[in-house]
């Protein structure tokens, strides 16, 4: 995929991961970012044009003290859209890319094709309070992500050997402000109530969740199929939060299935 | 050169195995392990150590705030200083402080800190921590990467409530208020001094340099480890063009006095390491949400590796260690009146937070320490600083006809003022 540089007309200066043709999907990350691999963005790219675009504070995307809160976050998404000179994108959202997707299309409900919600967050349900990501381990973090853990370690690091202090020092710098920049809209419980405003969606929505998800269980797929008007609910097996990464062709599959 | 009793307030019942069985004395320590019968003498021989201190002729006696932790019972200190303003009547009442990021709204502060101040006669010094992540983020729900910018707005909130005499809007992003009418207000002018505690944000540095507030650093790590922070702050001092008087910083300090050095160990060692190993056990994670150290201090500190580490040494500490790498400063009177010359003299700072209560040391051990310290140390550093010895700036200014509650006996009525 090749990479370029939007900026929003609010100042943000945004990476954008693109490639292909066809009718336009633009993929918004989790918490954690793009890792250093994305097959499955390379897969999708061979039926659609792909923008998978980079959050402010990610990587090389700046402008993260003009972003505060969920609004904030929701037309930015927008912008970057608009920067990109996309008419009615279909928008595939991950973990907190999918709460923002969600967010993007309640208050914008025309402006898009299809929405497809990955291991979403920003919903809460009491019986399943979702464990606290800023409170972790390293090592922990990886245990709720990953079905298999071990792979998944070496998918997030992208390699790494964290002890060399400066690869480690590097890494441990940007995930500070990767994460800095999600507890805006993910600290201290990922719920920004877009629960009221799903009833504005009026995108086909497909909700597709990895059935090992450890972090955001699969009882949350069922309650954003309830909240949003004709929802279907897709599982993935052999997939935990991270099911993009796990299973990139089931992943890809299901999307293809969904958008045509 | 100024003195402050501090107590931390540990709570004093925590198990041998606490390390071993839980994660954390801070945020999510199980709280079946606090009693709240035997929290009451606690509270009580807490707050009769600090009114001892006054008597015994420290300049101030303090107390701060924290959450949900096993080493400090002061969710609101205020309530602390109050009941110390009803009993004291000499010393400085130091709150460091109340934590105004986590406030809602912060203009509870500036009236809670007022009626301090009047119910004191002016005795206030009022800290505004920026509040640990722990106490700001994880238990009062903040968020880290707007910590800082809510704790900006917060105090410049409460400064201008305590400064216009007419009421006012204030339209902040956090706090929005139409009627902004402070209400008692502080006897002291423009307000009592202000102090910012830091655990060492470098940020900080200029917050304080910029309205001349009073730099705490609080660690208790000891003054080694403090040194190089300190040592950046004075640079920063430097840099701005600012005059250098010692009393622009204060720093804290775990001490222990007995007779001899011997008799030191003897007498506190068990106390020093129960604050080490069981009050100091942080989950790592807790201490470093991302987005609450900026970058810059990330990178002109510790990585939070170090903390990590910080609390790897805290494991195995031994008594030695604490005394020779001076987290703590131990021994005879001339022995902790060396150290601490050095330490205050290599620090510059005026200001001293002397914890002489440390972890469970019981009530008797306390008392005999804090007399030492304030018979045999305290006067042999007192000359320090000489010319520098009229600048009160960062201290107290109470009114000089005030009422001593302490000296008449509660409810003792007096003849002729008998209600009719």
């Amino acid at each position: 995929m090749k990479a370029l540089t939007v900026e929003t007309r609010k100042g943000a200066r945004c990476r954008v991961l693109e490639a292909g043709s066809g009718m336009p999907v633009v993929f918004l990350h989790g918490a954690g970012g793009l890792l250093a691999e994305n097959p499955f963005l390379d897969r999708l790219a061979a039926r659609y044009h792909v923008f998978a675009p980079e959050l402010p504070g990610y990587g090389e995307s700046t402008g993260e003290e003009l972003l505060e809160d969920m609004l904030d976050f929701t037309l930015h998404g927008w912008d970057v859209v608009a920067a990109l000179g996309l008419t009615r994108p279909h928008l595939v959202g991950h973990s907190m890319g999918g709460m923002i997707a969600a967010e993007m299309a309640a208050v914008a409900p025309n402006d898009l094709d299809r929405l497809v919600l990955v291991d979403a967050a920003g919903l809460w349900i009491e019986e399943h309070p979702i464990p606290d990501i800023f409170a972790l381990l390293p090592g922990q973090l990886v245990e709720l992500l990953f079905q298999d853990p071990d792979r998944g370690q070496t998918l997030l690091t992208g390699g790494v050997d964290f002890s060399d202090m400066e690869a480690f020092k590097t890494f441990y710098l940007g995930q500070q402000r990767r994460l800095a920049m999600a507890g805006k809209i993910l600290f201290p419980i990922p719920n920004r109530r877009v629960s009221k405003r799903l009833y504005r969606v009026t995108a086909k929505t497909l909700v597709l969740w990895g059935q090992a998800d450890r972090l955001i269980v699969p009882a949350y797929a069922e309650r954003w199929a309830r909240l949003i008007p004709g929802a279907t609910v897709q599982t993935i097996p052999d997939a935990g939060h991270m099911l993009p990464y796990e299973q990139p062709q089931a992943f890809v599959d299901a999307l293809v299935r969904f958008l045509g | 050169m100024r003195f402050t009793w501090f107590n931390l307030m540990p709570w004093p019942y925590l198990p041998d195995d606490f390390r071993e069985k839980n994660r954390s004395v801070w945020v999510d320590i199980p709280n079946t392990l606090y009693d709240p019968k035997k929290g009451h003498f606690v509270y009580h021989q807490y707050m009769d150590q600090l009114e001892y201190a006054e008597t015994l002729g420290f300049d101030g006696i303090g107390c701060n705030e924290h959450h949900q932790n096993g080493y400090g019972l002061m969710p609101s200190p205020n309530l602390i200083a109050a009941g110390l303003a009803r009993r004291t009547s000499r010393a400085a009442i130091c709150v460091i402080g109340n934590s105004i990021a986590g406030y809602n709204p912060p203009i509870r502060v500036a009236e809670e800190f007022a009626m301090l101040d009047v119910i004191s006669g002016g005795r206030l010094v009022a800290g505004f921590p920026v509040g640990t992540p722990m106490d700001t983020n994880f238990c009062y729900g903040q968020i880290p990467a707007l910590t800082r910018d809510k704790y900006g707005e917060a105090h410049d909130l409460i400064m201008k409530a305590w400064a216009e005499d007419e009421p006012f809007a204030f339209d902040g992003k956090y706090n929005q208020l139409r009627w902004v009418n402070c209400w008692p207000k502080p006897i002291q002018k423009p307000h009592p001094p202000i102090y910012i505690p830091g655990g060492g944000s470098i940020e900080t540095w200029d917050f304080c340099l910029d309205h001349d507030y009073n730099y705490s650093y609080l660690s208790f790590y000891g003054y080694l480890r403090g040194k190089s922070l300190l040592e950046g702050y004075w640079e920063r001092v430097a840099k701005r063009g600012k005059d250098d008087s010692p009393y622009r910083a204060a720093f804290a300090q775990i001490i222990c006095v007995a007779d001899t050095d011997a008799q030191a160990e003897e007498l506190y060692a068990e106390h020093c390491l129960y604050f080490f190993n069981r009050c100091l056990h942080v989950f790592p994670p807790f201490a470093d949400p991302p987005g609450y150290r900026t970058v810059n201090t990330i990178k002109y500190g510790a990585l939070s590796q170090l903390r990590m580490e910080a609390q790897r040494i805290m494991q195995g500490l031994t008594w030695k260690q604490l005394v020779e790498e001076r987290f703590i400063i131990a021994g005879s009177p001339e022995t902790v009146r060396q150290k601490l010359e050095e330490c205050i003299t290599g620090l510059r700072i005026g200001h001293l937070f002397c914890l002489l209560h440390t972890g469970n040391m019981p009530d008797w051990k306390t008392r005999h320490s804090t007399k030492l310290f304030a018979e045999k140390v305290m006067p042999h550093l007192r000359h320090l600083w000489p010319e520098w010895k009229h600048d009160d700036r960062w201290w107290i200014h109470p009114m000089e006809e005030r009422l001593r509650p302490e000296e008449t006996r509660p409810g003792a009525e007096k003849p002729g003022q008998e209600w009719r």
